[in-house]
C-alpha cells in the first residue's frame, strides 16, 4: 500500500462524493423547502447525461454539452413541477412515493424510445484528458481533478446564493414556515417551480459530468438516487451543509472500503477468501455508516432535533 | 393533611435560551381539581409534558402515587393510572368511537399481544369501554366513526378514553378547548362528578370554568409559579391580578 | 354483504376459475401468469400488514423477498450439489423440501424486518422511506459481490423443490399451494386487522401520542408488525424463486420493492384484497400490454401515476365505492 495509491483512492472518493452532493443538494432543497420525497431526482440525473451525450454529438462541444445538460434537466423539472409535483405537495410520502415511482417508469422509458437501449458515450474533452502531475509526483486523470473544482465551486456558490440572495433567503424562510413566506407575499408556487428547477439543473449536470467517465444509459440515476437519500439520512434532510458532509463521507467510504477492507482482510485470511469477505464487507460500507449514524442520531448529523 | 396523589418537585427545563419551567412545584391531592393557569406562553404546556412523562425534566422531580416517576417513560406512567386528555383530540379517527376507548381499556390491561381473536369481542374489555362511554353520555354513538361525530363529542370522548386507565389521577390539557357554551357546561358538570373518581389537574384557560370547578389554583407566569391558593385567594392576589388577569393595580 | 365483499369474492372466483379454465384448455402458461400474480399478491400483502394497517412505508421489502428467495436458492444448491450448507461441530445440508425452505424463509424474513426495522424505527416519515430503500440497496449489492451463491449471474435450480404428497412439477398443483398459502395469508392479514394487536397497530399509525398515553409503545407495535410484514414477503419470496427456479440479486433490486407498493395502490390502500387486485392487474397488464410495446411500463407509470393524483381507491375502490369502517 503506496501513499500515491492512498493519495488516488482518497481524490477518487472525493470526486464521488462531490458528485453526489450535486445529487443530495437538489434533493434536500426540495424535501427542505417543499416538504417532497422525490424518487424520479435520479431521472433527472439520467436526462441530464442523455442530454449531454446528445449536445456533445451534434455540436462536439463539452461546455455546450454540459450547459445543454443542465437546461434539459431544468426545464424537465420545471415541467413537471408544474404539471405533476404540484399537486403531490399537500398529499403524504406514500402518494409523494408512489407518483415519482411513476414517474421514473415514463421517465426511462420515454428516454429509451427516443435514445434507445444500448448505452451511449460521451467523451472527455481533449483538453481535460490524460494525467496531470500533483505535487509529490502523483498522476491523476486532470478530468476528475476538474470535477472536484467544479463541485467545490457549486457546493460554494450555493452556500452564497442561498445566505446571500433574496431568493435564497426566502427558500431558508420557506424551510422554517411555509405559511410565514406566504405571508410576507412571496409567490410560492414560483418560488416552488424555481427551487425544483434548480435541484433539476444540479443532478442534470451530475448526470452530465459523470457521464463522460461512465457509459449514459437508462437506470443510471436510481443506484445514485439511493446513494444520495443515505447521504441525506447521514447528513440530515433539508441541510446543504450536512448533504456536503454526507456526501464526502459516503463517497470516501465507499472508495476506501473498496480498496482497503480486503487488504485488511488479508493480514489475517488467506487472499482470495480476503479479497471475497473484504469486498463483499465493502459493498455494505456506507449502509453500515448510515446505520451507525442512526444509531448515534436519527435526524442525522446536522438535522434538526425532533 | 392527605397525602397528594401526583406532585412534581422543583422542575425546571429550558430550551436553550428560554426557560420554559423555573423551579415549579405544586401537588394534586385526592378528592381535588387544581387548576393549572397562566397566560399563552407561561409554560403549563411544557410542564403537562412532563408530568406525563414526554418531556424530560433538566431539574426537580415528579411523584405520582408516593414513587418518583421522573425517570419513567409515558406509557408507564400511564399503567400506573396517569390518564391525560390532550388540548388537541388526539382520536383514531378512522375508527369507531367504541374502538377508541376499547384501545384504552385494552392498553391499561395491557392484552395488546393477540394477533388472531378480536378485540371487539373481548368482553371484560368491551364492558369497561362500554362504562366509559356511558359515564360521558356518548354511548348512543359507540358505533359511529370517531371523524363523523362532533368536535363536542370528540372532547368527551377524550375523557372516556383517559377513564378506561382506572386512572387515578387525570391531567387534562385544556378540556374545553373549542367548545361552545352548551358543550362547555356539559363538560363541565361531567369533571366535577370525575372528580370523586380521582382528583384533576386541569389546564384551563376558561376562567368561568377554572372559578366554578377549581378547590386550588396555581398561576404560571414566565414559567414561574407566581401564586398558589384557593379560587378566593388567587381572585384577590394582587400580583395574578395584574400579570395574569391584566387589570392595572 | 357489503359491496366490498362482493368484489372480494369475485377475485377469488378469478383465481379460481382462471387456473381451472386454463387447465381444461390446456394452456400451461396462463397457469403459470396466475401462479406468479398470486406470489406477487402474497409478497404485496406481507407488505400491507405493515403499510395498510401500520402506516410504515417501507420501501425496501425486495430485502424480504430476496432473503426468502436466497433462502430456496441457497438450501435447494447445496441440496442438488450435494455439498453440505454448513460443517462444523454438526453438518447442515441444503434441502429441496419445500416446508422447510419456507420455515426458513419466514424466519429469513423476519429476522431481517427485526434487524432494519430497529434501525429505521428509529425515525419516521420521509427518513424512514430512505432508510428502507437504502437497506434494501444494500442486500442488492451484497448479494452482486458475494461469489459463492453466483454473485450478479444468480443461482439456477434445475428442478422444483418438492411438497409431500404433491407434483409440483405439474403447474396446477404447484399453483394449488401458492394459493392456498395466500388464502391462510389473508385470512391471517383480516384476523389481525380485527384483533387487538391491529386495533393498537393502526391507532399507532393515526395518533402515536394516544397509544403511548394509554401505556402502549407505538414503535413497538410497528416493529412487530414489520417483523410479521418480513416474514410473509420472504415466504413469498421463496415461492417467486421455486416458480422461476432461478434467483439473482434481481429480487434485491429497488424496483421490485417499488412495484410492490405499486399493486398496493394499484388495487386500492387500506383493503384486504388490495394487493392481490393489484399484482393480478400488474400481471394481466405485463401480458397484455408487454406483447404490443417494448414500453409497456411507460404505460404502467401513467396508469400509477392516475390512480394516485385522482383515483385513491385503486381498483378495488372502483367496484367496491368508499372505504368503510370494518367492525
Amino acid at each position: 500500500m503506496t501513499t500515491v495509491l492512498l493519495v488516488e483512492q482518497i481524490l477518487n472518493g472525493l470526486q464521488f462524493g462531490i458528485m453526489l452532493f450535486l445529487m443530495a443538494a437538489g434533493l434536500t432543497l426540495v424535501f427542505g423547502v417543499m416538504g417532497l420525497i422525490n424518487l424520479a431526482h435520479g431521472s433527472l440525473y439520467m436526462i441530464g447525461a442523455f442530454a449531454a451525450a446528445a449536445v456533445a454529438a451534434a455540436t462536439g462541444s463539452f461546455v455546450l454539452a454540459l450547459a445543454g445538460a443542465m437546461a434539459a434537466a431544468a426545464m424537465v423539472g420545471a415541467l413537471v413541477e408544474y404539471t405533476v409535483i404540484r399537486r403531490l405537495y399537500a398529499r403524504d410520502h406514500l402518494d409523494q412515493v408512489l407518483a415519482t415511482f411513476a414517474l421514473i417508469l415514463i421517465f426511462s422509458e420515454g428516454t429509451r424510445w427516443i435514445f434507445g437501449s444500448f448505452p451511449l458515450f460521451l467523451d472527455i474533452p481533449s483538453a481535460l484528458a490524460g494525467p496531470i502531475t500533483l505535487p509529490g509526483g502523483i498522476e491523476y486523470p486532470r478530468y476528475r481533478l476538474v470535477l472536484i473544482v467544479i463541485g467545490l465551486a457549486i457546493a460554494a456558490g450555493l452556500a452564497l446564493f442561498i445566505s446571500r440572495t433574496r431568493v435564497g433567503i426566502q427558500i431558508r424562510a420557506g424551510e422554517n414556515d411555509r405559511e410565514m413566506i406566504a405571508a410576507l407575499g412571496v409567490d410560492i408556487s414560483r418560488l416552488y417551480t424555481l427551487v425544483f428547477a434548480l435541484g433539476a439543473a444540479l443532478a442534470g449536470l451530475a448526470g452530465a459530468l459523470v457521464g463522460a467517465i461512465q457509459s449514459v444509459q437508462i437506470g443510471m440515476g436510481e443506484p445514485i438516487l439511493i446513494l444520495a437519500f443515505v447521504v441525506i439520512v447521514i447528513g440530515g434532510i433539508g441541510s446543504i451543509r450536512g448533504a456536503l458532509v454526507g456526501s464526502l463521507l459516503v463517497g470516501l467510504t465507499d472508495t476506501l472500503g473498496g480498496i482497503f477492507l480486503p487488504e485488511a482482510f488479508k493480514l489475517f485470511m488467506e487472499p482470495a477468501a480476503a479479497t471475497t469477505v473484504g469486498s463483499s464487507l465493502a459493498s455494505m460500507a456506507i449502509y453500515i455508516l448510515m446505520a451507525g449514524v442512526l444509531i448515534w442520531r436519527p435526524t442525522g448529523l446536522f438535522g434538526a432535533r425532533a | 393533611m392527605t397525602e397528594p396523589v401526583l406532585s412534581t418537585h422543583a422542575l425546571t427545563k429550558r430550551f436553550g435560551a428560554l426557560v420554559a419551567n423555573e423551579a415549579v412545584s405544586l401537588d394534586l391531592r385526592p378528592g381535588e381539581v387544581h387548576a393549572l393557569i397562566g397566560p399563552n406562553g407561561a409554560g403549563k404546556s411544557t410542564l403537562v409534558g412532563q408530568i406525563c412523562g414526554a418531556i424530560k425534566p433538566d431539574e426537580g422531580r415528579v411523584q405520582f402515587l408516593g414513587r418518583d416517576v421522573t425517570e419513567q417513560s409515558t406509557r408507564t406512567r400511564a399503567r400506573s393510572g396517569l390518564g391525560r386528555t390532550f388540548q388537541i383530540s388526539a382520536l383514531a379517527m378512522e375508527d369507531s368511537v367504541l374502538q377508541n376507548v376499547v384501545l384504552g381499556a385494552m392498553g391499561a390491561a395491557g392484552t395488546v399481544w393477540h394477533f388472531l381473536r378480536p378485540a371487539m369481542k373481548d368482553l371484560t374489555i368491551r364492558q369497561k369501554a362500554e362504562q366509559a362511554l356511558e359515564r360521558v353520555g356518548l354511548s348512543d354513538l359507540a358505533s359511529l366513526r370517531t371523524g363523523e361525530i362532533s368536535h363536542g363529542q370528540r372532547r368527551r370522548l377524550e375523557v372516556a378514553v383517559a377513564l378506561t386507565l382506572s386512572p387515578k389521577a387525570f391531567v387534562m390539557d385544556e378540556p374545553m378547548a373549542g367548545l361552545g357554551a352548551e358543550g362547555t357546561r356539559e363538560l363541565t358538570a361531567l369533571l366535577d362528578e370525575l372528580r370523586q373518581e380521582a382528583p384533576i389537574l386541569l389546564v384551563e384557560h376558561d376562567m368561568d370554568v377554572v372559578f366554578s370547578l377549581a378547590d386550588r389554583i396555581t398561576v404560571l407566569n414566565y414559567g414561574r409559579v407566581i401564586a398558589t391558593g384557593s379560587t378566593a385567594e388567587i381572585r384577590s392576589d394582587p400580583e395574578v391580578r395584574r400579570a395574569y388577569l391584566g387589570e392595572e393595580s | 354483504m357489503s359491496r366490498e365483499s362482493i368484489v372480494n369474492a369475485a377475485l377469488f372466483a378469478l383465481l379460481i376459475a382462471v387456473p381451472l379454465g386454463a387447465l381444461a384448455t390446456d394452456e400451461p402458461f396462463i397457469i403459470t401468469l396466475a401462479t406468479r400474480a398470486v406470489i406477487l399478491a402474497l409478497a404485496a400483502v406481507g407488505l400491507n400488514i405493515a403499510l395498510g394497517i401500520g402506516g410504515l412505508v417501507s420501501l425496501g421489502h425486495a430485502a424480504y423477498f430476496g432473503i426468502g428467495g436466497y433462502a430456496m436458492g441457497i438450501l435447494a444448491f447445496h441440496a442438488q450439489s450435494y455439498t453440505p450448507l454448513f460443517e462444523g461441530p454438526f453438518v447442515i445440508e441444503g434441502t429441496k423440501l419445500m416446508p422447510i425452505i419456507w420455515l426458513v424463509a419466514i424466519c429469513g424474513g423476519a429476522l431481517a424486518a427485526f434487524v432494519i426495522g430497529l434501525l429505521s424505527l428509529r425515525t419516521t416519515g420521509v427518513y424512514f422511506i430512505m432508510i428502507t430503500l437504502a437497506f434494501g440497496q444494500m442486500f442488492y449489492f451484497f448479494t452482486i459481490s458475494w461469489p459463492a451463491y453466483g454473485g450478479e449471474d444468480g443461482l439456477s435450480i434445475y428442478v422444483r423443490n418438492s411438497f409431500p404428497g404433491l407434483n409440483t412439477l405439474v403447474p396446477i398443483q404447484f399453483y394449488a399451494v401458492c394459493f392456498v398459502l395466500l388464502c391462510a395469508v389473508l385470512w391471517f392479514n383480516a384476523r389481525l386487522a380485527r384483533a387487538p394487536f391491529g386495533l393498537a397497530l393502526n391507532a399507532a399509525r393515526q395518533v402515536p401520542h394516544r397509544v403511548e398515553a394509554i401505556g402502549l409503545d407505538p414503535v413497538r407495535l410497528k416493529l412487530v408488525a414489520l417483523v410479521i410484514s418480513g416474514a410473509v414477503t420472504g415466504l413469498a419470496g421463496a415461492l417467486f424463486a421455486d416458480l422461476n427456479r432461478f434467483v439473482s440479486p434481481t429480487m434485491f433490486s429497488w424496483q421490485m420493492s417499488g412495484e410492490l407498493m405499486v399493486f398496493i395502490i394499484l388495487g386500492g390502500t387500506g383493503r384486504l384484497f388490495g394487493p392481490v387486485a393489484g399484482a393480478m392487474l400488474f400481471v394481466l397488464l405485463e401480458y397484455l400490454l408487454g406483447g404490443i410495446s417494448d414500453y409497456w411500463l411507460a404505460f404502467l407509470g401513467a396508469l400509477l401515476l392516475l390512480v394516485v393524483l385522482y383515483g385513491r381507491g385503486g381498483l378495488v375502490g372502483i367496484f367496491a365505492g368508499k372505504a368503510r369502517n370494518h367492525d
